[in-house]
């Protein structure tokens, strides 16, 4: 990203700010997730060098940092788009529990098949979304308080029918044969779990980048009540994009449901905070209206890779955190920086 | 207060017979009457809380009057909606002009009505034809500067996004125009550039309504004028019939300032100071800089 205004020395001060803006704009633009390209690739490079002799660069090792990316990644794609229509869901973590304890009490203690459980979880996380996208859409509640308590209801709910129906908040999942590879599967060392996240990753990238609806995504963060004179129905998008949210949680509970054979409610509540950091991390617009599925792709990388890159060097993992606090703020400054540079109307336009 | 038939002859595409607005206790809009005829510019001009907004919004279907009504090609329509006022070809352009400064200008230009290709699953935006269509239409306004339609629209001036949102206004199909304050925030070059496109769709056979505090902006373009104060028509006239000066003179309340004046002259001459600050009233306007000599500095734009 080189500033180098050159070829406009001949303009007026004003002229030549403006052709820098639109210069850097036009850049950022088209390829917005170049900041964070470049700093996975740095911090990679960190781990190789200071993690390659512990084993970071095997393929134990990087399967290891693909495999937490890989979950994250699943609800962070569609937490992306979500919060790019300028909404947020904090009921992920339940959710997560919520399908994990589904797939526990369904096939471990009713001793049904796998996708029986799968279909309740479903329904179950439809009718959350829909319940969170209808009252954020409805009303004019932030989907913050809505969806704060929707995690508190279904976590809650998801402790208590546990322990009621089978005594335990850790029920043991009894699966097996084809229904199982779908969620528990390795190709090599690689993990199932990667290749849905391959898969929804472009499917999200396809339908923000190419689709109308994908427009209409990014027109709703920007400013939903333009977005709506313009004709596009930001409810829809809304409702339907918590409808995303819900099951891709409710996915991952699931896909951790099946492959440690553990139905748990309490787990994935850290995904609240994770899959938020990826997707700023990421570049997407914490108030919306901007953001790229590969820019979120590459802030999930960089969380997987600092996370687990640092068991490699030995030192205290806490030090994960840092790094990751540390590049969301750089991540947040460079995000201000450009919405500033992308809304300041300058006065002197030249016109043709 | 009935309307003179067009200069041009035709019939009116819009007219406002005896139409109401009343908001619990308040009266917004009385007895408003006008017509807006296809090739012409009708100005409509208030100070602020005369009304401008709410009969606009009438006039796009944001409002439904509580009397009087309203007739579209002479029919007598209800306008239950924005998009019904659409359908029969209003388009209004807001005074924030509507786009949305992180998206392309091309996307802007088709949000909500993007051109698809492909089918079932692969069914997308035709990226190539909208943007090519986007540039063609601004050319065809005498926009140039947007050569690309990938561009931002954050990289665009004020008036070139005012003239991104009437050229997409009218690309769907509107008939009659309707700007509220479309060069109330912007500089004497913008301005021109958005009153040159008002002329250009004036020439296309587009009915205009164009909302205004700018009595100089007004005159440029305008060919007949209905001033409001207190919601009520306070004088409707054709091109040529007032001076500017009457027509601020109008705009500020006519009477009422100049007692103001008077009254604030007789203060100034009995403390005997020398003030070199003028009142702003209407003369002290005709002094003002000639970059903008008649814009009204009491007033801002209505939200």
């Amino acid at each position: 990203m080189t500033r180098a205004a050159a070829g406009v020395g001949d303009e007026p001060g004003a002229g030549r700010y403006r052709l820098l803006q639109v210069r850097i704009l036009r850049r950022l633009v088209r390829a917005p997730e170049f900041g964070v390209g470049v700093a996975a690739v740095l911090i990679y490079g960190f781990f190789a060098v200071v993690g390659g002799s512990r084993g970071f660069l095997t393929l134990t090792g990087t399967t290891s940092w693909l495999d937490t990316a890989s979950q994250l990644g699943i609800i962070a794609i569609p937490l992306g788009l979500l919060m790019i229509s300028g909404s947020f869901d904090l009921s992920i973590g339940s959710m997560v529990g919520a399908g994990s304890v589904t797939v526990g009490v369904v096939t471990g203690y009713l001793h049904q098949g796998l996708w029986l459980a799968v279909v309740i979880a479903a329904a179950v996380a439809l009718a959350v979304g829909i319940g969170n996208g209808l009252l954020v859409a409805r009303t004019a509640l932030h989907s913050f308080i809505v969806t704060l308590a929707a995690n508190l209801i279904v976590s809650g709910l998801g402790l208590a029918i546990s322990l009621a129906v089978t005594g335990t908040t850790s029920v043991p999942v009894a699966v097996s044969g084809l229904s199982a590879k779908f969620f528990n599967w390795h190709w090599g060392q690689l993990s199932v779990s990667t290749f849905w996240w391959l898969a929804i990753a472009l499917v999200g990238g396809w339908v923000l980048a190419k689709t109308r609806a994908g427009n209409w995504i990014t027109a709703t963060g920007g400013d939903p009540e333009r977005a709506r004179r313009a004709g596009v129905m930001t409810s829809r998008v809304t409702v339907c994009l918590f409808i995303c949210t819900a099951l891709a949680s409710t996915f991952v509970g699931v896909l951790q449901a099946v492959q440690y054979t553990t139905g748990d409610p309490t787990t994935g509540q850290s995904y609240v905070f994770e899959a938020a950091i990826v997707v700023v991390i990421g570049g997407v617009l914490i108030s919306g209206g901007y953001g790229t599925i590969l820019g979120v792709v590459l802030g999930t990388l960089i969380f997987g890779i600092a996370s687990a890159g640092l068991f490699y060097t030995g030192w205290d993992t806490n030090y994960a955190d840092v790094l990751i606090g540390i590049l969301m703020v750089v991540a947040v400054l460079t995000n201000n920086f450009l919405r500033r540079l992308a809304t300041t109307t300058v006065k002197k336009g030249r016109l043709a | 207060m009935a309307d003179a038939r067009s200069g041009n002859g035709t019939a009116p595409i819009m007219e406002l017979i005896g139409v109401s607005k009343q908001f619990l206790e308040t009266a917004a809009v009385r007895d408003v009457s006008m017509s807006v005829y296809p090739s012409e510019v009708t100005c409509l001009l208030g100070d602020n809380g005369a009304g401008k907004s709410t009969l606009i919004k009438i006039m796009s279907g944001v409002y439904q009057p509580t009397a009087g009504g309203l007739r579209v090609d002479g029919h007598p329509v209800v306008l239950s909606s924005p998009r019904a006022a659409q359908a029969l070809g209003i388009g209004t352009v807001h005074q924030d002009d509507g786009t949305l400064p992180l998206m392309s200008v091309s996307r802007n230009f088709f949000l909500g009505r993007e051109p698809v290709k492909g089918w079932g699953p692969a069914r997308r935006i035709d990226k190539k034809r909208a943007n090519v269509m986007t540039v063609e239409q601004l050319t065809a306004l005498g926009i140039t500067r947007v050569t690309n339609g990938e561009q931002p629209v954050g990289t665009l001036s004020g008036g070139e996004r005012q003239a991104l949102a009437i050229s997409r206004a009218l690309y769907f199909g509107a008939r009659l125009l309707i700007l509220d304050e479309p060069t109330s925030s912007l500089g004497v070059r913008e301005a021109g550039l958005v009153l040159r496109l008002i002329q250009q769709a004036k020439a296309r056979g587009v009915a205009i309504v164009f909302i205004t505090h700018n009595a100089h902006h007004a005159m440029t373009v305008g060919d007949r004028f209905t001033v409001l104060i207190h919601g009520k028509v306070a004088e409707q006239f054709g091109r040529g019939e007032q001076t500017r000066e009457d027509l601020i003179n109008l705009m500020a309340g006519g009477r009422e300032l100049e007692s103001l004046q008077a009254a604030l002259e007789e203060l100034d001459q009995s403390s005997g100071t020398d003030n070199s600050w003028t009142p702003p009233t209407a003369s002290g306007i005709k002094r003002m800089p000639p970059a903008d000599p008649s814009s009204f500095p009491l007033t801002r734009s209505e939200g």
